[in-house]
């Protein structure tokens, strides 16, 4: 049965040495890539339901005892991001298989898509499984080279421009991350996430804080926390839709994820952590600000984006069962609303040919389909009932009013606000793209600001992908119930690490 | 609780800071080696955590408090395969963006370039305007 925990990992890493070697073939390649992501679907579903019923799974690679060799652990926080990972990245899969045909034919293969994007679902599954810091570290890695690879695919000018930002800071923060580890190892003599936890509080307090901001500071590059976020929505955009609309909703949730593991797993808080939410209070003012000042759509997403990782954040910052209950349903919702969001977009500006939202229009008479696939997250987004995000938001305000601290009720508010403003921003989508005349594709004023991006058709596979994930936007409002009891339970889990370090040390806790 | 050697430490110093002080330069070909040199100067600061030195580990050979900890070394190897990987990665990137665009400069981002220029348009108006006030003094 522990098995079950290594196969998100190593199916798509032997899948992508085959799809590379098979690169000649390109339907056997698209059927390999489709048949590994459903199987990890299918076995991430398992997991939630071990991890739910009988608690975490522990897998000790090549047999040696935590806390001294590789520990991948599935509990049900992790499980529940796998279930929704794997489908988003499924997907995201089927669109740009739908993308790629009709762009370059049935025939052409590609030799590096696919094996990159299952390198990519290999790390973040390693990510969201490893046991210890130093596998997170391998597991950053490995997702973070795929997307190197990724976002500067088919090299223009423009996408190596923006690649190397992503490139330069994620590398920085990478390299911090390493010098984190050796500190943490330096002052503690280990790396295991569970004997961290009781070894780090025998540490004096100043040692302990210095830490725990190092962490903030490594998860919050690759989360795009404010002030840390500049190279996000300078970098995303340029990127095709698909490969964009997979980063953003997984690639920061990760860092997200690290940031929750590490942050109650690890280190401990006193009840509400100020620094976190004071965190999240500019990171929500901030992206929000800045999606109103775009023009360009893809651009736009990204600053939203970054807004809605401070409401992660605030959960975060609340720093009780509530709250984290809030943070996991907000994770959740978020991966794949964001990720809808961006497929339409790129459903969008391959009818219209730009990104700029000054020349788009009457898009709901030209393309209702596009329209309707559009509203659907973009209400989800701003949190109107009855889809996803009020659940999530609703968990959130709850927990901020329920934290009972002036911060806390501070934060609440702006994030009412923010919510507002994300309502405008996608008003202000709406009535642009979606209503008023339609505009015909036009020559092109000014090269430099990367505004056109050229027409294409999109096939009836691509509309389904996006369908479908802006479907499953609704089934998670309709399965709120359920899936707000298993969050309750992750987060009860996470506030007490009992239940992980028991699963992963053995019987010898509380030592 | 291990002592850290002082000379570790200032090489550590230099390196970090040489690093870091590399990677806020323009040319992407110093900022690979700002990477390079930071990717060894957290290396070694792995080593230094895994303690002083001590006999080969694993071997059998000596006991386990004379033995070096053999883990930070082990870290140390995966990273530094890491590193490799990337080094090679941004000069693939460096000279595709010379093949490109003739050079290897980080380029500022569009956002900034759009306030540069609304700036330049902005300065010329005022120039324009300035002209026609000076014109309308003179006669």
């Amino acid at each position: 049965m522990t098995v079950l925990v290594a196969l998100p990992v190593l199916l798509p890493l032997a899948a992508a040495g085959l799809s590379l070697a098979l690169g000649r073939f390109a339907d056997v390649q698209r059927v390999l890539g489709l048949v590994v992501l459903g199987a990890i679907i299918a076995d991430a579903f398992a997991l939630l339901y071990i991890a739910d019923t009988q608690g975490p799974v522990v897998l000790q690679m090549g047999g040696w005892p935590a806390p001294f060799g590789i520990t991948l652990v599935a509990d049900r926080l992790s499980a529940l991001l796998l279930v929704v990972s794997s489908v988003v990245t499924f997907a995201v899969l089927i669109y740009s298989v739908g993308q790629r045909i009709t762009d370059y034919g049935r025939e052409r293969s590609s030799t590096t898509f696919h094996p990159m994007y299952l390198m990519l679902c290999a790390g973040v599954s390693l990510a969201y499984l490893s046991g210890d810091l130093f596998n997170l570290f391998v597991a950053f890695e490995i997702m973070l080279s795929s997307s190197y690879v990724l976002i500067t695919r088919r090299t223009t000018s423009s996408r190596i421009r923006a690649g190397m930002t992503y490139v330069i800071v994620s590398l920085a923060s990478s390299l911090l991350f390493i010098t984190m580890i050796a500190l943490v190892y330096a002052s503690t003599g280990t790396v295991n996430l569970a004997d961290l936890g009781q070894r780090v509080a025998e540490l004096p307090d100043g040692l302990q804080n210095a830490l725990a901001l190092l962490v903030v500071i490594v998860f919050g590059v690759k989360a795009a926390m404010v002030p840390l976020h500049f190279w996000l929505p300078d970098s995303y955009p340029t990127a095709p839709a698909p490969v964009t609309a997979v980063f953003a909703g997984l690639l920061t949730k990760v860092g997200i994820y690290a940031l929750i593991r590490t942050q109650t797993l690890v280190f401990s808080h006193d009840e509400s952590w100020n620094l976190m939410l004071f965190l999240s209070l500019i990171t929500m003012i901030v992206g929000a600000l800045g999606a109103l000042a775009q023009n360009d759509l893809n651009r736009l997403l990204s600053f939203l984006l970054v807004s809605h990782i401070g409401y992660m954040l605030f959960g975060l910052g609340v720093y009780d069962v509530v709250g984290l209950t809030g943070v996991i349903l907000y994770v959740v919702h978020h991966i794949t609303v964001q990720a809808t969001l961006f497929l339409v977009s790129g459903l969008v500006t391959r009818h219209t040919g730009t990104v700029a939202l000054t020349r788009m229009g009457g898009l709901a008479r030209a393309a209702p389909m596009i329209a309707v696939l559009f509203a659907l997250p973009a209400l989800s987004l701003a949190g109107v009932p009855p889809f996803s995000g009020f659940v999530a938001k609703l968990a959130l305000l709850q927990s901020g009013v329920g934290a009972g601290t002036w911060t806390a009720y501070l934060v609440t508010g702006v994030l009412v606000v923010t919510s507002l403003l994300t309502v405008y921003a996608m008003a202000r989508v709406w009535t642009r793209a979606f209503w008023g005349q339609i505009k015909a594709p036009e020559e092109d004023p000014d090269p430099t600001d990367e505004l056109v991006v050229g027409t294409g058709t999109s096939n009836r596979t691509m509309v389904i992908a996006t369908g479908v994930l802006a479907a499953a936007s609704v089934v998670i409002a309709l399965v709120a119930g359920p899936l707000a009891d298993v969050s309750g339970r992750a987060a009860e889990d996470l506030m007490h690490g009992e239940t992980y370090r028991t699963a992963v040390l053995g019987g010898e806790t509380g030592g | 609780m291990t002592t850290i050697n002082l000379t570790m430490a200032l090489v550590l110093a230099v390196l970090y800071s040489v690093g870091f002080y590399l990677l806020m330069q323009r040319s992407l070909m110093r900022i690979l080696l700002g990477t390079v040199i930071l990717g060894h100067a957290s290396n070694l600061l792995l080593q230094v955590a895994g303690g002083p030195p001590g006999r080969a580990p694993m071997l059998g050979e000596a006991r386990p408090e004379d033995m070096t900890d053999p883990l930070p070394q082990a870290m140390a190897l995966t990273a530094i395969v890491i590193t490799f990987a990337l080094t090679t990665f941004l000069l693939a990137l460096a000279y595709r963006s010379w093949s490109l665009l003739g050079d290897d400069e980080v380029r500022d981002d569009v956002e900034d370039r759009r306030i540069q220029r609304l700036e330049r348009q902005l300065a010329e108006s005022e120039e324009d305007a300035e002209e026609e006030f000076g014109k309308e003094a003179t006669q």
